[in-house]
């Protein structure tokens, strides 16, 4: 039911259209970083509040609702954000990736291939991927417009240089449709590959720092990369312990004082329909003797 | 002022402008999808669509160009009453509004500027029809390829050459909807 005190989704009018006008500009010019005047949200920066103002804006009765955070549906970001818009908006909400029309995500790109008509929604530190080798505003703008990018390739061979490999794990950077260079937020560089050619529309939302971008349906985007130091997506070179998956993203996770170990999916959903589905990996028992 | 200015509104503005903002997303993040939207009963020759964007889209910081036959009291009146956008000349304008041939020269449009390539204006294109046939549609929010019943070739084509400037498109037909943005490349096949 929606909190009568609030309009629907929480932001006034006036704010839906401005941050709708940036949305659409977004997808016309994918990985441009448009400017929009970012709202105070009832939570701290840090938290998803451009997320949250990109989800609001674009938020119909009709839909239904995923929240994550780092691939998990039931952590205090996805909870609070997610019961933000079941009191605000009166959408329905779901952890089933296959069910949701809405999915906003912090730092993670579901297991389960996303399909036409779903809008992924990233919360966003830092949207300017030079911003680390360039501080200032200005600077980095002149860059984007003279497509001068030669100084993320410099930092990517300086890690080649210091690590003999590409040292860079998270937010790594992709070049959309051949011109801008763009921060796929701190998803890990596992989940690079899924940002192109995806079926789902893709949105991303930096409310601290006031910036909205996208990725339309089907946009071509390359991780940046070498002839001779391709592009790895690399993951823990394990199965999950619950569920056996080999191929998913997984958290380790400390279990006791001795160092012992597990490692699991970090997608709680897709671990689940695996192990719902009798998939029992190295430490997990059968869901149906109501193990863990 | 006319009295028919003050209705044709959304009775329901945040849950219709909603749904119409959901179906313009779709629409121009996948060019050559034919959207339908309601709720808004503009006077003429304003249609239903694009009467549907004006009220989803404009508002005091968004200046309106009025084109052709569209540039009349009764849709003045309507547009300032419902979204206090100011009515503009076509350099200035962040929308414009109007059939094909009365927006031309299309150059005249704001097209952004290098450094902020946003700040370019949106056509709302009215038209006599819209199919998803004709011209062939490739790039981003097409799989493969897509077609739609443009009015042109050459503009667009120019309009795509300049990337990432340009301006962007909706184009409307009775209460249909369909999007074109700068980034979409345009063939006569």
């Amino acid at each position: 039911m929606t909190d009568q005190a609030y309009n629907f989704a929480y932001l006034d009018e006036q704010t839906k259209r401005m941050i709708r006008r940036a949305i659409l500009k977004g997808v016309a010019v994918p990985g441009y970083q448009v400017p929009f005047a970012s709202r105070e949200m009832p939570m701290p920066y840090g938290w998803g509040t451009g997320g949250v103002q990109v989800t609001a804006a674009c938020l119909v009765p009709e839909d239904r609702l995923k929240v994550i955070d780092q691939g998990a549906d039931d952590t205090t970001n996805a909870v609070s954000i997610r019961k933000f818009f079941q009191r605000t908006a009166g959408v329905a909400v779901t952890e089933a990736t296959t069910a949701a029309s809405i999915i906003q995500t912090r730092h993670r790109i579901p297991e389960t291939p996303l399909h036409e008509g779903q809008i992924l929604v990233y919360q966003v530190p830092i949207p300017e991927p030079l911003r680390f080798l360039e501080p200032r505003e200005t600077e980095t703008r002149k860059m984007h417009e003279l497509e001068e990018y030669g100084l993320m390739h410099v930092k990517l061979y300086e890690d080649i240089a210091r690590h003999g490999t590409i040292a860079t794990s998270y937010a790594y950077p992709v070049k959309v449709e051949g011109r801008y260079v763009m921060d796929p937020s701190p998803i890990p560089k596992f989940d690079n590959p899924k940002l192109s050619d995806s079926p789902a529309l893709q949105l991303f939302g930096a409310g601290r720092e006031q910036r909205i971008y996208a990725l339309p349906p089907y946009t071509q985007v390359v991780s940046l990369d070498f002839d001779d130091h391709p592009f790895d997506p690399s993951k823990a070179a394990h199965d999950c312990d619950l569920c056996g998956a080999a191929a998913s993203y997984l958290d380790e996770v400390i279990i006791d004082d001795q160092g012992g170990r597990m490692f699991v999916c970090s997608d709680t959903d897709f671990c689940r329909g695996r192990r719902e589905a009798g998939h029992v990996g190295a430490l997990g028992v059968p869901l149906a003797e109501g193990g863990m | 002022m006319n009295s028919d200015a003050l209705l044709g509104g959304f009775a329901d503005t945040p849950v219709q402008s909603a749904r119409a903002f959901r179906a313009a997303l779709d629409a121009l993040s996948r060019p050559g999808t034919i959207r339908v939207v309601e709720g808004a009963t503009p006077p003429a020759p304003l249609s239903t669509a694009a009467g549907v964007l004006v009220l989803t889209l404009c508002d005091g910081t968004t200046p309106v160009h009025l084109a052709g036959a569209h540039d009349c009291p009764a849709l003045r009146q309507w547009i300032t009453f419902h979204t206090s956008a100011p009515l503009v000349d076509a350099a200035q304008a962040t929308f414009a509004i109007g059939g094909w041939d009365a927006l031309q020269p299309v150059a005249r449009f704001a097209s952004g500027t290098p450094d902020y390539p946003d700040r370019s204006a949106t056509l709302i294109i009215e038209m006599p029809g819209l199919a998803a046939a004709g011209m062939r549609l490739s790039g981003p929010g097409i799989q493969s390829k897509a077609r739609l019943s443009l009015p042109d070739v050459t503009a667009f084509k120019a309009n795509r050459a300049r990337f990432p400037l340009g301006f962007d498109c909706f184009l409307t037909a009775g209460s249909q909807l369909a999007g074109l943005p700068r980034a979409s490349r345009v063939e006569d096949i």
